[in-house]
């Protein structure tokens, strides 16, 4: 080993531990807003854990995310845009029904990902799981692939798009965590109109960082996957279900 | 006497159908209208902007939806938000800045069929205001 080598190891191992202290103190805070020339890094993993007991019933996350993202309806429920919906749960025995909000898990393994005929489905280097409407030939196989029924197809000619989400005739869209909000270090719309209200049952934050809150939460209190049978290491994670 | 005043007719009806015709050339070719609305220079020199600015945004938009990479030097966005109209506020349109040109060159403009045309202040954001009213 060359004096150099040597050296550069030493200091390499001199960062890592003033990176991380002690477990949960760090020198270097992981979640910040990254700079506009800074890529989406595999260090982080965005996540959302909803906690269904404090669900109530209303649909400020559904309009919040109505407004954030430019959605329209044309008064057809079957083909309208649906980024999140709040779905019912109903036991059929017991008869207790259960609201929350459903929108793309934003898994690991995406299913999406895998059918994807052109690559356009893809998920970035920070779990954030998005359609490139370029590339996008509107096939609609992510749309049968989802197991979660996240994915809808634009069937009309739109106009009057937000800037910063752009979407178009015979392209697939779904949830993208507001990833225009997340890039400028923002909390997505349905967790911020989730909170405003009061209702706090919405939390989002870095899976990876075990120094944030959904961290010590998914560590400390049972929560589930939606289809945790499938495998798929979901983003959005269910509590009180 | 009769042969030379058909010369002179065909003589006037030629010439002014010549002229006729020099107008209607003129004006059957819809001239590009190139007004910048903002900044004394463009990203990059207006030869180079004018071969390449596809290229610029082809490679912008890979690294933007991919990567996360919002450097405004190359984004639409700040295209649209220097070159708008300032009375429509939006680079479509009869003298908008990408439609007019893109017109006279016969180009067909996919951008605009999921980004908007309209800048995010002053006309552009009245415009927008309406769209969403609309909704």
């Amino acid at each position: 080993m060359s004096p150099d080598r040597r050296q550069f190891l030493a200091w390499g191992s001199a960062a890592a531990a003033g990176a991380a202290l002690a477990p949960g103190l760090r020198l270097i805070e992981l979640v910040q807003a990254r700079s506009p020339e800074a890529a989406a890094s595999a260090l982080e993993r965005w996540g959302l854990l909803i906690d269904i007991a404090k669900c109530s019933d209303c649909d400020v996350c559904v309009s919040a995310c109505n407004e954030e993202n430019g959605l329209s309806g044309h008064g057809r429920p079957q083909t309208d845009a649906h980024w999140i919906r709040k779905v019912e749960l109903r036991d059929k025995r017991t008869g207790y029904a259960q609201a929350l909000p459903l929108m793309c898990q934003h898994c690991a393994e995406p299913p999406c990902v895998d059918v994807c005929p052109t690559g356009a489905s893809f998920k970035r280097d920070d779990g954030i799981v998005l359609v490139d409407k370029h590339i996008c030939i509107g096939c609609r196989y992510c749309v049968m692939a989802c197991p979660y029924g996240a994915r809808t197809f634009v069937h009309e000619a739109l106009s009057g798009q937000k800037p910063d989400v752009p979407r178009g005739k015979g392209t697939v869209e779904s949830c993208t965590l507001c990833v225009q909000r997340v890039d400028r270090g923002e909390t997505p719309a349905c967790v911020q109109a989730c909170n405003r209200d009061g209702a706090s049952a919405m939390l989002f934050g870095d899976l990876n960082d075990d120094a944030s809150e959904i961290h010590r939460r998914l560590r400390s209190e049972p929560s589930r996957q939606l289809r945790a049978d499938l495998a798929l290491n979901t983003g959005v994670r269910y509590q009180g279900l | 006497m009769m042969r030379f005043a058909i010369a002179v007719l065909a003589a006037v009806l030629s010439v002014a159908a010549l002229a006729d015709g020099q107008r209607a050339g003129a004006s059957r070719v819809a001239m590009p209208t190139i007004k910048i609305e903002k900044g004394e220079a463009c990203v990059a020199p207006t030869g180079d902007m004018r071969r390449n600015h596809m290229k610029y945004l082809l490679h912008q938009r890979d690294r933007t939806v991919h990567e996360g990479l919002r450097e405004p030097r190359f984004s639409l966005k700040q295209c649209i938000d220097c070159h708008a109209d300032r009375a429509t506020g939006s680079v479509l349109g009869e003298n908008g800045f990408c439609a007019s040109c893109h017109a006279y060159a016969a180009v067909k403009l996919d951008c605009f069929e999921c980004h908007t045309p309209l800048r995010e202040t002053g006309a552009g954001a009245a415009a927008m205001r309406k769209a969403a009213k609309a909704r």
